[in-house]
């Protein structure tokens, strides 16, 4: 029986080999993709469609894998991506952090890029490189389609101002949320001041399920305007259902939702791929931290539905996006809000990420608080006045 | 006499096969169950069969690091496999397999959070071998202890033993979570590797392997030289004979299932301390149920069991490459996986029946 095992062993290691020397090295670039879930989450399909176009714009070689948990098989993708030839490995998924980590440490040679994650700056990687973008621009201007809305059914007697009541479905209660709900107010409020907001929390980013439930309860209490923050069409479906307009996120609901929704943002990906891709076919470094803006192409709006919008949204959207883009227009301008009655004159933020959220440097300067520049993954997490938790258990 | 309709088949009890009979019926559901694959395969995708098979090939031996994987994955089924296999001689269908994995996992990964700034390392992972060798055995020790002395149903208690132990899990991410609202652990320790079991000739995957090697020579050992080994079998064979030559029952059941979840725990401190370093509720990936399949098809020999745990794993890693390179999704390996399962669980019918077709009628002389 031993004698049979160890034949079985000797087979083995001879095929590892032939197999090994057999797998030669392609000479164009190959970029390996990690998604946490499939086309079937707005999320990934997201990433995957940028991932495609990127490559097939550039000429270079893809593989994607899917469906892969925030865990060990993480770090086993990524080694296996590697041995398959790949010269950058991207994950996409915030849980992915630590096995890219990992797995950057034991192949200096490859580039390990990761959107949305904190620790590149601090971790002392050369390979190893956070993204994100500065969606929380996109989002305000989702607001000021909101904003509009409210002011539309307050001129038509539908609601009075003190209803002007917009309402958030989030997934947790992390910064990345926060600042994407707060900009959201804040752009509704620069055009429509008695805007309040609610916002309720999933605790999970893809849940069809529950975010149907979170938009019904926003509904219920009667939230007028919803927008939200998970991937699935779960809000979209209820909003048309009860006939309640919508500001959506990651793609255009024009089609399944022609009668509630109104615009969306989204983060495209595909210039960071494209940088990413140049960056490595022209031996250059690739910064620890790299945040997509509206001048890169990263943060857009999708499809305006006419027939949902305001009059006049599309121009005031085109105005505020100028003013941005000019450096006139800051979104969390700390004039436009107050956190417990008072103005916000400093703020250590939690850059440098550790277990407790320590604040540990100064993000407040020249009149607004600097989101995303520091490192590119969003540390707005202040709960301003005008916006109601429902539930904090995430 | 002659006017009884014969049906088409019957199908009747076999006698005992001789035992390279019955490995050529498994050699061929195996061979069916690839067949089936290339051609569901062929259907969606359009290769051909030989690319196919060669991309199975390639998910488990197309790189060093691919096979090293293999045999990582192989040497932990393997471990639940002869953990739950005296249970299963003694006839004591113990399918708690996860849920004692699991908590031994838990308890792997307790000490590496709580103890790591009390103890040296060598401290935390001498804890955290007898920490999850205690809770692997208190999980599978309760339904015995039940079943010795209420005559409780095993297989279902042991069943709702992996709900709670799963729960549990849940609850300790939260508590441990990091950063606070991620809902993951992470990689335990990353920068201190506190508690991280030592990496021997630069392969991070050998300890484990060795040590579950080590484990089933001793399986081998217990099983079949041992005084303990031999109640196992009488009780299995029959309680009252048991009882009749002087064998404690509630003892042999409670001690055999305190050693199986033991070993369970085991295989859930290999993976948390040996090669994963965090802790989910799903780290187990079913290989508590996979492990009794393990173990039935090999007839709950330990060293037949490497070919079996070799076979399941080898095909799973298959199908997995399959759905990466022909560019589908994950779930289509899970697909190919059920297909698979299907023809290897199915091959034991054909084991212990036959099917006899009705015989065209003679003609009389």
């Amino acid at each position: 029986m031993k004698k049979m095992v160890s034949i079985l062993m000797v087979i083995a290691m001879i095929v590892c080999l032939f197999s090994a020397t057999a797998m030669a090295e392609g000479k164009t670039l190959k970029v390996g993709f990690i998604f946490l879930h499939n086309e079937n989450s707005t999320y990934d399909l997201n990433f995957i469609n940028a991932a495609t176009e990127a490559c097939k714009k550039l000429g270079v070689e893809s593989i994607l894998k899917t469906n892969i948990p925030e865990g060990q098989e993480c770090y086993e993708a990524a080694l296996d991506l590697v041995d398959a030839g790949c010269n950058i490995v991207f994950a996409d998924s915030f849980g992915h952090e630590d096995y890219m980590i990992q797995a950057a440490k034991e192949c200096p040679e490859v580039e390990f890029c990761h959107a949305t994650g904190t620790r590149a700056h601090t971790e002392g990687l050369s390979n190893y490189h956070n993204a994100f973008a500065s969606i929380y621009e996109g989002r305000y201007l989702g607001g000021i389609a909101a904003g509009l809305k409210l002011n539309e059914l307050i001129e038509s007697g539908a609601i009075t101002e003190d209803q002007a009541k917009l309402g958030y479905i989030g997934a947790f209660t992390y910064a990345e949320v926060i600042s994407g709900y707060t900009s959201f107010f804040l752009g509704a409020r620069s055009v429509c001041p008695s805007a309040t907001m609610e916002v309720t929390f999933t605790g999970s980013w893809y849940d069809e399920a529950l975010e149907k439930e979170g938009a019904a309860k926003l509904i219920a209490d009667n939230c007028v305007v919803i927008s939200e923050h998970a991937d699935s069409m779960g809000a979209p479906t209820a909003c048309e259902a009860a006939n309640i307009p919508f500001v959506f996120y990651n793609g255009s609901a024009a089609d399944a939702c022609p009668n509630t929704y109104i615009v969306a943002s989204r983060i495209n990906w595909e210039p960071y791929f494209e940088f990413i891709i140049n960056a490595v076919q022209n031996g250059e470094a690739i910064p620890a931290d790299w945040t997509g803006t509206l001048e890169t192409g990263s943060v857009e709006l999708l499809t305006l539905n006419e027939q949902a919008a305001a009059p006049g949204t599309a121009e005031a959207i085109e105005a505020a996006e100028a003013a941005m883009k000019a450096g006139e227009l800051h979104v969390f301008d700390t004039a436009t809000f107050t956190k417990d009655g008072a103005a916000l004159e400093s703020y250590m933020a939690d850059v440098d990420t550790d277990e407790a959220y320590t604040g540990d440097t100064e993000v407040v300067a020249d009149g607004y608080f600097h989101e995303s520049e520091f490192r590119s993954a969003p540390y707005f997490d202040l709960q301003i006045d005008g916006i109601t938790l429902l539930d904090t258990a995430f | 006499m002659n006017n009884v309709k014969e049906p088409l088949f019957h199908i009747s009890k076999r006698g005992e096969l001789p035992w390279y009979k019955g490995w050529l019926v498994r050699g061929c559901a195996v061979l069916l169950a690839l067949i089936a694959c290339a051609a569901v395969t062929m259907l969606v995708t359009g290769e051909n069969p030989i690319s196919i098979y060669a991309t199975i090939w390639s998910g488990s031996f197309g790189s060093p690091r691919r096979a090293w994987v293999l045999f990582q994955n192989i040497a932990i089924l393997l471990c639940v496999s002869l953990a739950v296999t005296p249970a299963f001689r003694m006839r004591f269908w113990n399918i708690g397999g996860e849920g004692q994995m699991l908590v031994g996992g838990l308890a792997t990964a307790a000490c590496m959070i709580c103890l790591r700034d009390v103890l040296p390392n060598w401290g935390v992972i001498l804890c955290m071998i007898v920490a999850s060798i205690i809770a692997g055995a208190v999980w599978g020790g309760i339904p015995a202890f039940f079943k010795a002395r209420w005559g409780t149903n095993e297989t279902l208690f042991t069943l709702m033993m992996n709900y709670i132990a799963t729960q549990l899990v849940a609850f300790f991410i939260i508590v441990w979570e990091v950063p606070k609202g991620a809902g993951k652990i992470g990689i335990i320790n990353q920068q201190s590797e506190i508690g991280w079991l030592p990496v021997i000739g630069g392969q991070k995957y050998l300890l484990n392997i060795l040590v579950v090697g080590a484990i089933c020579l001793a399986m081998y050992v217990y099983l079949n030289f041992s005084k303990h080994g031999y109640e196992i079998a009488v009780v299995g064979e029959s309680e009252r004979t048991a009882r009749y030559v002087g064998i404690k029952v509630d003892r042999v059941i409670v001690r055999t299932m305190l050693l199986s979840g033991g070993l369970c725990g085991v295989a859930g401190m290999l993976l948390v301390g040996g090669t994963d370093h965090t802790l989910t509720t799903t780290i187990t990936a079913g290989r508590g149920f996979t492990a009794v399949m393990v173990s039935w098809l090999a007839k709950f020999n330990p060293i037949w069991m490497v070919l079996t745990s070799f076979l399941i794993v080898f095909l799973q890693r298959g199908a997995g490459e399959i759905s990466t390179s022909f560019g589908l999704d994950q779930s289509f390996s899970d697909i190919l996986t059920g297909i698979i399962l299907f023809f290897i669980i199915g091959s034991e019918f054909f084991i212990n029946y036959k099917i006899n077709f009705r015989h065209a009628p003679k003609k009389e002389a």
